[in-house]
Formats: structure tokens, C-alpha cells, sequence
């Protein structure tokens, strides 16, 4: 099947305007501005069921609909900030396909009637930032940006803003207040930055991947994007493919597949002919699957769409599939994931912060063989008291892979001779 | 030399980018720029930015602070920052940033004693696939370099010392 989204992979050099064009770039937002009511592109995306690919698996139609039509000016800001351990899919959108990631900005921009809309890209996509701006200058060239598109009065502004090295500006009001020149610190809300956003004004924010599925259901309709996935969850997604696999990398799948089919076959199965012992389907926030020789099958034939991925115990999130084998111990694999979000903590909130200075002590002592008894059972408890307890999903987040590794993988964790 | 002295179509273009009456989001931008020619933001250009955005300068240093790609010490002409987090380790990141450490003599978070390159552990960088990586930072720019080796990485320590950056 051709790819909808890594289409670069199907078409050389589409990442030069002319060949985009004349592969049916800019078509759909041509057809949305100069056919469609901006409603009527929104009532479209709804009734597609295209739903947030950076993880929280929210209805993207739904989410511009909450903007308020009688405050303005109005924003648009595409979440670049890619910062998962084990996803790197945007990258490659960016990179290979950047025009139509950008079209699909232009598309929601018009939707929700922005006349200025930000890329937020993590400072570490520093080359991504300066071909994007690349892009967009071509793109006014050409005359896809700017004042009064196709003849019609609507103008549209695009602007990039890297940020400089904080996984938490994914949070997107965190990420606002980045754009804002503060420090990336999560907000109160209410008020949501559909309501209250980026300058205190209406602003849908959207991850990268949704973002580039807007031309193809402008094009198709929701029907046509319906052809792919499964009802609840329709479309195709791009699963990053990491750890131990022979053949890691982004695989564009319908919503839906298996693990199999993602794990033993496009990624050719698990390296150096080991056993698959765990899989974390979310990245580094993710519950870890224990898999062994009595549920093998059941996991693999699981089908990875954001409902059913639930069954096994663990989310879809943004699809950063990390494969652990059996030669990993899982306190190990707990010390890295709580090292990571000790260090992303943006230290606003306490039970985070101080949490995760405490799991780290913890499972570092454990790892060591310097645990004492009571050490394992505190792990539990210091957990326990950051879930919830956060105004962002980060703390939860921290707490997802130490909670499921101990109460699923007991063997792998020790009370040391200390 | 102050930035805008310095830089003056730059700091220029840099608030063009933004709302004329939300000039502080021009404050990241600008940072990257003061960094650019030593690696490190000095005093002195935080508290330029911080009078060209009507902030105090501690507001400044506390978004230099904030986030990790900005830093407010000298180090080496390079930084090499090898991730070694979760997806990266299972790929053998943990033993190829200690072979560097071998090669290079040095330790995480030190300096080879020429001042080239200074050897840091980092968080994921979206390139999981491609373990071992690292991004090399030089001032205000971030470069990937994916699929490595220890060999090749030493090449590159080679070619860096005669002011290139080419490897085989």
C-alpha cells in the first residue's frame, strides 16, 4: 500500500516544493479556503475520526471546535517538541515530507481562522527549524502564504520557535509559555488554551503526525480517511520501532495491526535471536507489557489502536513501541525511565519533583544490590504519591513503568545484602 | 560588542518573528544568538537581553537556567552530547559512551585537555532507531550524528581538531 504520511518514501525529493505541487500539494488547501466554510472543514475533520497523534488520542475536530469565535486573534501551534523516549517519528514527517505537515498547519490554521501559526520545535531540531523556514519562505514565494490566499481574504502566517532542550514543553501549555519567552512550566487549567492559549488568546495546538493526515481528508473526505483503521480509531498511524528488534525504525501501519505484524514483521523479530520479554508501547511512559511463554500469542495478536491496546495493561500513546529482551532486567530498565523524568521534572509541582528524586535514590539502590527491605515497598508508596497528584501528566507519566515493572515483573527486583 | 551591535540584522529578524507588542517571545532566539560565538551566554549578554525586553536579568538566567541546550559556563569548543537513555541503551549506548570515555580520556561532563570537545550524557533525541547517536553542539547549532561508532567517532574527533567536520 502506498504510505499517506511518509509518502517521501513512495516519491523522491518531495521535500522540493515543485515536486509536491505536482503531486497534488497545496490541492486540499486550495479546496478548503476557497470551497469550504471554515466549519465545514472543521464538521469534516470530526466526522473522520482523525484523532490526536501525539499521544492523548483526543478528537482533533472536537478539539478546534472548543475555540470561542468572539475573541481574537486566533492561533494555531504545531507541537514539534518530539521529545518521548522512543519516538522519532515527526523528525522524519519534517525532514522527508515537510510540505505536507506544513499544508496540514495551513489547513487547520484556516479551520479555526488563525492569520498566524507557530511550529514548536524542540531546540534540538535545530536543522528541521532552518528547512522549515526554508519551506515556508518558498511557500510565500509561491504564494501559499501570505496576504489574501487564492483570491480570497484570508492571510496566513507561519513561524517556527525552537525551543532549547525540555521534554516537558511537549505538555502544550508548558510549550505556550516557552513561545511566550518563560521558562516551560506547565499551566493551571481551566481555563484550556482553546480558550485561554498562546497571549492569553484562543489556540488549538496539534501534533506534527495529525497535522499532515489534514490534506489527505480535506482531498478524500472523512470517508475516504475512514477506508484505514478501525471505527473508533480510523486512519493509519506511524509506529516508531525501537529496542531490540532487528529492524528498528518508522512503520506506517492502518491503527489496528498487531504487534505481530509490527514486531515480527516489520521489524523482522527480536535481535540476536533472544526472547521478547516486555514491550512499552508508549515510550518511556508507558506500562510495561510483560510477555512470557504463556500470553506470547495474546499479546502479539493484540491490535494496536488507542481501545484495545488497554486489554494487555499498557496505552497507545504517540506509538513509540521500545522492545525489551530477556537479557534486561527490569530494575534496570526502571533506573533509565526514572532517571529520564527525574531529569525532565520542570520542578513546579512537588509530588513530581521531589518524587522523582526519591524513585531515583530508590531504584538506583535497587539496581545496585543495596536495597533494603522495606526499599521495594517504599518505591510502591513514593509512586502512589506522585500519580494524581500533578498538574501535568509527567508525574503520572514517571510513575507508569516503575508501578507495572514491580507488580508485573516481582523476580527482577531484589533486596540486596547491605 | 553588544548583540545589536553585533548582529543587528539578526536581532532584527528575530522580532519580526513575533506579535510587535509580545517582543519577549523573542527572548529563546536571542539567547541561541549570544551563545553562538563561545558556546556559553556571558553575564553581559543576559543582561542586554534582559534590558531589550524590559525583564530583569534574573528572569533571563533563570531560562538559561530552565532548559538544557543554553549554558552559562565555558566548556569545550564541542559539546558532544551521546544520548544513553532507555530506547538508545538497549542498543548499546551505555557501553559505547564508556568506550568513548576510554578513547578520549576523559570522563562524562569533562573537557579533553585542548579545549575541543566536552563529552555529556543526554536525554533522548528522537533518533532511537539509529543508536549509538549523539548531536554535536557549537555554539548556537546542533548537529545529528547517527549510527555510530567509536572508530568513526574518533575520526570525527580528528577532522574537529583540523576544523572540519567530515567523516568517511
Amino acid at each position: 500500500m502506498a504510505h499517506l504520511l511518509l509518502r517521501h518514501r513512495d516519491i523522491p525529493n518531495l521535500d522540493q516544493l515543485d515536486v509536491y505541487v505536482k503531486n497534488g500539494g497545496f490541492e486540499a488547501f486550495k479546496k478548503a479556503v476557497t470551497a469550504m466554510q471554515p466549519d465545514a472543514v472543521t464538521e469534516e475533520v470530526k466526522a473522520s475520526g482523525l484523532r490526536g497523534r501525539g499521544g492523548a488520542g483526543f478528537p482533533t475536530g472536537v478539539k478546534w471546535s472548543f475555540i470561542p469565535k468572539n475573541i481574537t486573534p486566533h492561533y494555531v501551534v504545531a507541537n514539534a517538541d518530539e521529545s518521548e523516549p522512543g519516538t522519532f517519528k515527526d523528525r522524519e514527517i519534517m525532514d522527508f515530507n515537510p510540505y505536507q505537515f506544513l499544508e496540514g498547519l495551513a489547513i487547520a490554521s484556516y479551520a479555526v481562522q488563525a492569520n498566524l501559526s507557530f511550529v514548536y520545535l524542540r531546540g534540538e531540531f535545530y536543522y528541521l527549524a532552518k528547512k522549515l523556514d526554508a519551506c515556508i519562505a518558498e511557500m510565500e514565494k509561491a504564494g501559499y502564504l501570505g496576504d489574501n490566499l487564492f483570491g480570497t481574504g484570508f492571510s496566513l502566517r507561519l513561524r517556527t520557535h525552537l525551543g532549547a532542550g525540555a521534554y516537558i514543553c511537549g505538555e502544550e501549555t508548558a510549550l505556550l509559555e516557552s513561545i511566550e519567552g518563560k521558562r516551560g512550566q506547565p499551566r493551571v487549567r481551566p481555563p484550556f488554551p482553546a480558550v485561554v492559549g498562546l497571549y492569553s488568546k484562543p489556540t488549538v495546538i496539534n501534533n506534527v503526525e495529525t497535522l499532515a493526515n489534514l490534506p489527505y481528508i480535506v482531498t478524500n473526505g472523512a470517508a475516504g480517511f475512514r477506508k484505514f483503521g478501525t471505527d473508533k480509531s480510523p486512519g493509519v498511524k506511524i509506529f516508531s520501532l525501537s529496542g531490540n528488534v532487528n529492524k528498528p525504525g518508522n512503520y506506517e501501519l492502518p491503527l489496528g495491526a498487531t504487534f505481530r505484524e509490527l514486531i515480527m514483521g516489520c521489524g523482522g523479530g527480536i535481535s540476536d535471536g533472544r526472547k521478547l520479554k516486555g514491550i512499552m508501547p508508549a515510550g518511556a511512559s508507558s506500562s510495561i507489557i510483560r510477555v512470557d511463554d504463556t500470553n506470547l500469542d495474546k499479546v502479539l495478536d493484540t491490535t494496536m489502536d488507542y481501545e484495545n491496546v488497554q486489554s494487555v495493561g499498557s496505552l497507545l500513546g504517540s506509538a513509540s513501541v521500545i522492545i525489551i529482551d530477556d537479557s534486561h532486567s527490569m530494575d534496570w530498565v526502571i533506573n533509565k525511565t526514572v532517571h529520564f523524568f527525574k531529569h525532565e521534572s520542570c520542578g513546579k509541582c512537588t509530588p513530581c519533583r521531589d518524587g522523582n528524586y526519591w524513585m531515583l535514590h530508590l531504584v538506583e539502590r535497587i539496581h545496585e544490590g543495596h536495597a533494603s527491605a522495606g526499599d521495594i515497598q517504599l518505591l510502591k508508596t513514593v509512586a502512589n504519591q506522585v500519580n494524581g497528584k500533578c498538574l501535568c501528566a509527567l508525574g503520572d507519566f514517571s510513575t507508569m513503568a516503575v508501578t507495572s515493572a514491580l507488580e508485573r515483573f516481582p523476580e527482577d527486583f531484589h533486596v540486596g545484602q547491605a | 560588542m553588544s548583540l545589536v551591535e553585533k548582529y543587528p540584522e539578526e536581532v532584527k529578524a528575530i522580532f519580526a518573528k513575533y506579535p510587535a507588542d509580545k517582543k519577549r517571545s523573542a527572548v529563546m532566539p536571542l539567547l541561541y544568538l549570544a551563545q553562538r560565538e563561545e558556546g556559553y551566554v556571558k553575564k553581559e549578554s543576559m543582561q542586554e537581553i534582559a534590558a531589550m525586553l524590559d525583564l530583569d536579568t534574573t528572569e533571563v538566567a533563570s531560562i538559561v537556567g530552565f532548559y538544557t541546550l543554553y549554558h552559562d559556563e565555558k566548556a569545550g569548543k564541542y559539546r558532544m552530547q551521546v544520548c544513553n537513555d532507555l530506547p538508545c541503551a538497549l542498543r548499546g549506548a551505555d557501553k559505547f559512551l564508556e568506550s568513548l570515555c576510554g578513547n578520549l580520556g576523559i570522563k562524562v561532563g569533562e573537557t579533553t585537555p585542548d579545549g575541543l570537545v566536552t563529552l555529556e550524557a543526554v536525554m533522548c533525541l528522537a533518533a532511537c532507531d539509529k543508536a549509538p547517536m549523539f548531536q554535536l553542539q557549537d555554539g548556537d547549532k546542533v548537529e545529528y550524528y547517527e549510527n555510530m561508532t567509536v572508530d568513526r567517532t574518533m575520526e570525527l574527533v580528528e577532522a574537529l581538531k583540523k576544523g572540519g567536520k567530515e567523516i568517511k
